[in-house]
């Protein structure tokens, strides 16, 4: 069992730039000299994404041309099953990501691999590889091993390894796919899209509501609020799944990304990682929540232990 | 036609808490149970089915779990599931979510439903797998967060739509009897009347052991699992700067950073 074997991820002809962030990550688990990385790409037109894949740490990549142009799951799953029967590598790495939810669990439950998900670092240790992932709302951090396992699948959080810098010349391999009958297809693509023609990627300024709020009659004021400090109106999932505020307004992996912006004030968000994957970015976060513990805390520069109600009355009259 | 709805009693933590003597969990006295935020809305999606449906639809709950699971489940019995069905045994302490899909897709073979639903993942640890790999346990097709669903009774084919990052949405047809992971969302959940939860209370819980289902207990806990927990700690966070005072200080301090904003404060 040797190498490393990573699974690109693309959509709608892009590769996602997470598959490079595995790149990075693949490097600290080189035990070998000899132990190569390679990049696996499963398309209709896998030769597409080589230029993007050629980057420095891929020592090769393999083409895998299957039928489908999108993620399939049972197609993937097959795919990955044949590769490591082939390659037998002692580790796999893909993206925690909606595409991986669909079939990294299936892989691995059917070849009996070790197995861990949402992993944000990982070393190999004297007995073996050891991952680190979160548990309780990220309130605690959770080492697992793999005892008796010589081929592991980890599914790596995004945004906690930096892409890598500088193309490279990989060695380019096509790989036969399994036949596979695909028993989930894709029909099409649907932007979520409504009447509120928000765009939150370039709002420089936003303030974020969250459960907090309490009721949909609070969401007003906050409106209001929003307006008189010259704020964009964004909000946290719970908001938009009840329909309280537009899916448009929604920041988080989900939702969209604030990737303009420079000052965010979060009220009543507690921060759960799917939120927060959305704004940690963002160079000024200020929390204001009543529960001193709430995970958002860690990651603001600014924290305000109160009443979003109280805080945000007394905020109105400076302005 | 049946569906199955896979769900879980999640533990959140008291404010305070301790690590367990073996490092490997949190101390149970600081854990607060509750039915998992995801499995409200799976338990919906199945009610509506069975609610719209011309031919009699029923909805099964099935929970791996010990005694004090029991609640998860009469909640889902008090807003409207047929039947409800716990499977424990001690050899199960331990099991990771692999472990676990291996009971619920043990039921599942034992059930026959048309269709399985699970929670996208568990608000506690996240794993995001025990739906997919029941899917991988049983052969059948499977697809994760799913945020709407079209499916007749008795048809052999859904249509769902899965949500992607960034807001985009894939729209997908799947093969049925499949199992689908259920996203927040989706729909609206229902609150339990107080006399349908007082009804819930009464109902039969099906109690299924490890014998009952034909798994050997060395296919559950550690010794059936992908993953062993090494050690559980605290993490050393990043911590904001701490704004205090009173109400008004506070909000002055909020004031003042807005506007220094760079550049364009209104």
């Amino acid at each position: 069992m040797s190498g490393i074997l990573i699974i690109a991820e693309h959509r709608r002809g892009e590769l996602r730039p997470v598959t490079l962030e595995l790149v990075t990550a693949a490097q600290a688990a080189r035990r070998a000299p000899s132990d190569k990385v390679t990049v696996a790409v499963i398309s209709d037109e896998p030769a597409k994404f080589i230029p993007a894949l050629s980057v420095g740490g891929v020592d090769e990549i393999v083409a895998v041309k299957v039928a489908a142009h999108e993620f399939e799951p049972d197609t993937y799953e097959a795919v990955v099953a044949a590769l490591i029967e082939v390659r037998q590598p002692g580790l796999v790495l893909v993206p925690h990501s909606i595409d991986s939810f669909g079939y990294a669990a299936a892989l691995a439950a059917k070849g009996r691999y070790g197995f861990a998900t949402d992993v944000f670092r990982f070393e190999y240790q004297d007995d073996g590889l050891v991952a680190t992932r979160g548990g309780y709302g990220q309130k605690v951090n959770v080492e697992v091993d793999f005892p008796g396992k010589d081929i592991v699948v980890l599914a790596l959080r995004g945004n906690m390894f930096k892409p890598p810098e500088g193309a490279a010349s990989p060695a380019v391999v096509d790989f036969p796919p399994p036949p596979v009958k695909s028993r989930v297809t894709g029909r099409e693509f649907i932007e979520m899209s409504s009447a509120d023609d928000v765009d939150m990627t370039t709002a420089e300024f936003i303030l974020a509501i969250g459960r907090g709020i309490g009721e949909e009659s609070n969401v007003e004021q906050f409106r209001v609020l929003a307006d008189t400090v010259g704020a964009t109106l964004g909000c946290s999932r719970p908001i938009a799944d009840a329909g309280w505020l537009p899916k448009s307004r929604q920041i988080g992996q989900s939702g969209k990304t604030a990737s303009a912006c420079k000052l965010y004030v979060a009220m009543g968000i507690s921060g759960a990682i799917q939120h927060l994957a959305g704004m940690k970015h963002v160079s000024t976060i200020v929390a204001v929540n009543s529960d001193a513990g709430a995970s958002i805390f860690s990651i603001a520069k600014y924290g305000i232990v109160g009443d979003i109600f109280e805080i945000s009355e007394a905020l109105r009259e400076h302005f | 036609m049946k569906i199955l709805v896979a769900v879980k009693q999640v533990a959140a933590l008291d404010e305070d808490f301790e690590i367990r003597a073996d490092g490997k969990d949190v101390d149970p006295d600081f854990l607060v149970r509750d039915l998992n935020e995801w499995d409200d809305y799976s338990l919906e999606e199945a009610m509506k089915i069975k609610e719209s449906a011309a031919t009699p639809v029923e909805v099964v709950a099935v929970c791996v779990g010990p005694d004090d699971a029991d609640e998860a489940l009469r909640k889902c019995l008090a807003k409207g599931a047929d039947r409800a069905i716990r499977v424990w045994d001690d050899a199960i302490e331990g099991s990771d979510s692999i472990a676990i899909a291996r009971l619920i897709a043990a039921v599942a073979t034992r059930e026959a439903p048309d269709l399985l639903f699970a929670g996208v993942q568990s608000s506690d640890h996240t794993f995001a797998s025990t739906g997919i790999a029941t899917a991988a346990l049983l052969d059948w097709p499977h697809a994760a967060v799913v945020t709407s669903l079209t499916y007749t009774p008795g048809a052999n084919t859904a249509v769902f739509r899965r949500e992607l990052e960034g807001g985009v949405l894939h729209e997908m047809q799947i093969e049925c009897p499949a199992v689908l992971t259920i996203q927040l969302g989706i729909n609206t959940p229902r609150y339990a009347s107080l006399r349908s939860i007082k009804q819930a209370a009464a109902k039969p819980i099906e109690e299924l052991s490890l014998e009952d289902l034909g798994v050997a207990p060395g296919h559950v806990g550690e010794s059936g699992s992908l993953s062993r927990v090494r050690r559980m700690y605290i993490p050393e966070k990043g911590r904001a700067e701490m704004i205090e005072g009173t109400v008004e200080e506070k909000a002055a301090r909020l004031a003042q950073i807005i506007k220094d904003r760079a550049g364009s404060a209104p």
